[in-house]
């Protein structure tokens, strides 16, 4: 067996800086509170601007009344539909624009008098200081004439409509007859899931500063998609692309929700120009819950059937999702059902309703997460019936090749990770009797379930500059959520170029540096690295041509690919020469690269790539609980992940995106929950007080490991770890508590009523 | 009215301060110190954590009248010049800091926890640092973090 690592054993490999625990370099601007997010800039005569919220679902405005809200000093303007000035609609959405599909709704704010979800903003204050326009915003009266509105998902789901495939995503598929199958199983389960709406609850809430220059626009905001971002601006204020720049160096947190442009960026541009002021328009924590989108609730249902080995012979996933009238992002649930287990027979299929709510968006790991809880539920349900440990269940039902299309995996190791995991987290001590483990008053339960996220690039554009003092500036417009983009960036330089970490400076954050990929479906890490590593490669090959022309280089003759980059220079055996007595002796201060490829050429790949192969990250969770057996609170005493997630960059950043996934997955289990008035469609839960995410005193030791092995396919063989963290961890709660307990919930989250 | 107060060791003073106002809005909007951030206002995530008179509190609960002629410390005012506080060293060594929103308010806590108790157990630090919110990092490293700048103080 290959030699395992955890985030404290880098690669034996290791001996440059990818793969090491590297320290982030924003640590002290985050730590002396010198980093500034968005609504922490200043312009002279910068207004500020407050949101009026619909009240009502779906429905016409009959009137604003705007009089008492003029009349607070320091107000500047009232803008609603009767008076603001016209944004372009939303473009349609076209998978060879990537960006058209930028917007997180179709509406077309304050141009309209129709209402199309209850919190849809209908009125800008704006004046002098941010109370001001808050306090003036609570005196704007609308009236409404009320329309039917279809707000309730739960009522709405028997009428759900089938799910449209894309190039990227299926939306469902069949091998075989597995509803046959199903009935003719000697052993099966058939259970009916349901996963609430929620929230991502990124610690900074969304701010905008809108600054326009005659026709230029300069706007602050912490995004997920500076690219995206930019060319939406142009295109719903008519200015060409170049006219706009976003800046965000640091975003307070994002998990999908600042991955697409909603209301309240464009009502602070809108504002700005309505006024030619500067306008900060920093969103209240319920202000983020009334216009940004969250998790699409679901209901599921998982069909099992198997031999009495444990051999499945049926899957039956299916699902419903919301999407909303005004947009929305169809999700693929039942996507890992597709890649996990070689069933003899399979059926999947995703159906929608469409409500009268503010759209849906992504939130770490779409459809995986939600739908890996009902698959991984399932299976331990199946292992109960069939009297088998859960994760024998998995080890008979492990493909060697993808199960719907016989396609090969890049790379799969989820056989390791479980036989690894069970090891370090001590499964043999689980006694399998449901109710059988006791601490005290505590029922202590063990469960496992597998995590899974499909693995995707998006193109960077990446210049490297090599000063002859030997600074070097990576430029790309990447953006910063916690990942630590630039450190693991400057890594992967330093080893490329062979010079010192300290010698590296990765500019990010700016729409005026090359075109990133956006900061989403655990993308940006690898198709920045291609880029990086493409930029690099160019720049030791000028460096190189520069040497051979000088007679007297020890590197005359020589092809890059026999040299080694070390030292500040390029070498082979112990000779050689620095990059600095390189452009000394031409007469050069610096050298310059690009790197990178373009949309057409990376769809080509993409596509191509996707007819042969599949590739995940993936891993096993490993959960125990204790269960208090009076009143059923829920308390997650250890944590163990093992994860295959190709090479790791910093062990330190990798640890962190993967235990914060867990954590979110132990809120998704537990506490997590968007509550939807059925009757009204307001959300009546819009703070942290009383949507719950996980603090610091609900959560043990979590320990973290991976595999690291590289994928083949990958750059430097990394697999992107933003998501797959949070797949399958409700899962492994609840199979914890099933063998704490005896008691299957099927309804996230596993609050204490469901187990009176 | 008017507001006066030492932040950080210096005397500052803010005028036509509104009556509802909070400390937290005085601190961001008036005196330019945003290292406290904004993310709840409702003293639920801890992010605007700052000393008052040497007692950790949430900045947004706190009026600015209630401020009048006390001391405020703030996550600016922890480093010495550009040596840094053991607690912001250890976030950020341990990996305890993502995308660092949260990080100001848990330093101030976690420095006044290292302050009280020399050497904090888990259990302790885990109901410390209860009323800060983090949705990054997982909490391991904060834990991680306290633990390291507790040695280092106690060593010193």
């Amino acid at each position: 067996m290959t030699t395992k690592y955890a985030e404290t054993e880098p690669r034996q490999d290791a001996v440059k800086h990818v793969g090491r625990p590297v320290d982030r370099v924003d640590g002290r601007a985050k730590t002396t509170g010198e980093a500034r997010y968005a609504a922490e800039h200043r312009y002279p005569g910068m207004a500020h601007a407050a949101l009026v919220h619909a009240t009502v679902a779906r429905g016409r405005i009959e009137a604003v009344d705007t009089e008492a809200a003029r009349a607070v000093p320091g107000v500047i303007e009232v803008l609603t539909h009767e008076n603001a000035p016209a944004m372009k609609p939303a473009p349609k959405t076209s998978l060879m624009n990537l960006s058209s599909l930028a917007s997180g709704t179709t509406v077309s704010y304050l141009a309209t008098d129709e209402v199309h979800w209850n919190g849809q903003p209908v009125a800008v204050v704006v004046a002098e200081t941010p109370e001001t326009a808050r306090h003036a915003a609570s005196l704007v009266r609308v009236a409404y004439r009320e329309l039917p509105a279809v707000v309730d998902f739960a009522a709405e789901e028997p009428n759900a409509s089938p799910q449209k495939s894309s190039v990227l995503q299926p939306a469902g598929g069949d091998k075989g007859d597995a509803v046959a199958a199903l009935a003719a199983a000697p052993v099966s389960v058939d259970l009916r899931f349901t996963t609430p709406p929620e929230h991502h609850n990124a610690m900074e809430p969304h701010a905008t500063i809108a600054v326009w220059d005659g026709d230029r626009l300069t706007v602050h905001e912490g995004t997920q998609n500076i690219a995206w971002l930019r060319a939406h601006l142009a295109q719903r204020f008519g200015i060409p692309e170049r006219a706009v720049r976003v800046l965000s160096p640091y975003v307070g947190g994002g998990f999908g929700g600042k991955g697409f442009v909603w209301a309240g960026t464009l009502l602070a541009v809108l504002a700005a120009r309505a006024t030619a002021r500067p306008v900060r328009l920093a969103l209240t924590r319920e202000g983020v819950y009334r216009t940004v989108g969250g998790r699409t609730p679901t209901v599921q249902r998982v069909a099992l059937g198997a031999d009495g080995d444990g051999d499945l012979t049926a899957l039956i996933h299916t699902s419903v999702a919301m999407t909303a009238r005004i947009g929305g992002m169809p999700e693929g649930v039942v996507s890992s059902s597709r890649h996990l287990y070689d069933a003899a027979t399979i059926h999947l299929r995703q159906r929608l309703v469409r409500l009268d709510l503010l759209a849906n968006t992504a939130m770490r790991a779409p459809g995986d997460s939600v739908g890996s809880f009902a698959l991984e539920s399932a299976m331990d349900e199946l292992a109960c019936e069939l009297g088998i440990d859960p994760i024998e269940l998995r080890r008979r039902n492990e493909p060697e090749r993808n199960p719907m299309d016989g396609k090969r995996f890049t790379h799969r190791m989820l056989r390791e990770a479980y036989e690894v995991g069970a090891e370090r987290f001590g499964w043999r001590e689980r006694d399998p009797r449901p109710g059988s483990m006791r601490d005290g008053r505590w029922l202590v339960g063990m469960g496992v379930a597998t995590a899974y996220h499909p693995s995707l690039t998006m193109p960077a554009d990446v210049t490297v500059r090599l000063a002859a003092d030997g600074a070097v500036v990576v430029r790309c417009a990447l953006q910063e959520i916690g990942v630590g983009a630039a450190t693991v960036q400057a890594q992967i330089t330093a080893d490329e170029l062979g010079v010192p970490l300290e010698a590296v400076r990765v500019e990010i954050g700016d729409s005026e540096l090359p075109a990133g990929p956006g900061a989403g479906g655990s993308a940006q890490t690898a198709g920045a690295a291609a880029g990086v590593l493409d930029a690099c490669r160019k720049l030791k090959e000028s460096a190189l041509a520069l040497a051979r022309r000088a007679p007297d280089s020890p590197l005359r003759g020589r092809r890059l690919d026999d040299l080694e980059a070390r030292d500040g220079g390029l070498y082979h055996g112990g000779r050689g020469e620095t990059y600095a007595a390189i452009l000394a002796r031409a007469g050069r201060d610096h050298l310059e690269a690009g790197g990178g490829t373009g949309m057409l050429k990376f769809l080509a790949k993409t596509l191509n790539e996707r007819r042969r192969w599949v590739k995940a990250a993936s891993g096993a969770h490993f959960c125990e609980v204790r269960v208090d057996r009076d009143t059923g609170e829920v308390r997650v005493s250890r944590w163990l992940g093992m994860f295959d997630v190709g090479r790791v960059i910093n062990a330190k950043t990798a640890a962190g995106q993967l235990r914060g996934g867990i954590v979110m997955g132990i809120g998704m289990a537990l506490t997590e929950a968007t509550q939807v008035d059925p009757r009204t469609g307001r959300i009546m839960n819009p703070s942290l007080s009383e949507y719950h995410v996980p603090v610091h005193a609900d959560i043990p030791r979590i320990d973290v490991h991976w595999l690291d092995e590289p994928d083949p396919t990958m750059p430097l063989g990394l697999l992107g770890i933003g998501e797959v963290g949070i797949t399958g961890v409700a899962a492994a709660v609840a199979n914890a508590v099933r063998h704490a307990t005896g008691k299957r919930v099927l309804d996230l989250p596993i609050t204490l009523d469901k187990l009176l | 009215m008017r507001v006066t107060f030492t932040v950080n060791g210096r005397e500052e003073s803010a005028d036509n301060v509104w009556e509802g106002e909070s400390l937290l809005y005085v601190l961001r909007e008036r005196l330019g110190l945003p290292g406290s951030k904004n993310a709840c206002e409702q003293g639920e995530c801890g992010s605007c954590m700052v000393y008052l008179d040497g007692v950790p509190v949430c900045a947004c609960l706190v009026a600015a009248g209630q401020a009048e002629g006390r001391q405020v410390r703030t996550v600016e005012g922890l480093a010495e010049g550009d040596r840094l506080d053991a607690v912001q060293e250890a976030f950020a060594e341990c990996g305890a800091v993502q995308c660092g929103f949260c990080t100001p308010g848990l330093i101030v806590q976690a420095h006044d926890l290292i302050a009280r108790v020399e050497r904090p157990s888990d259990a302790e630090i885990r109901e410390a640092l209860a009323g800060n919110l983090c949705r990054c990092t997982g909490y391991e490293k904060i834990l991680d973090a306290v633990r390291l700048a507790a040695r280092r103080k106690a060593a010193t």
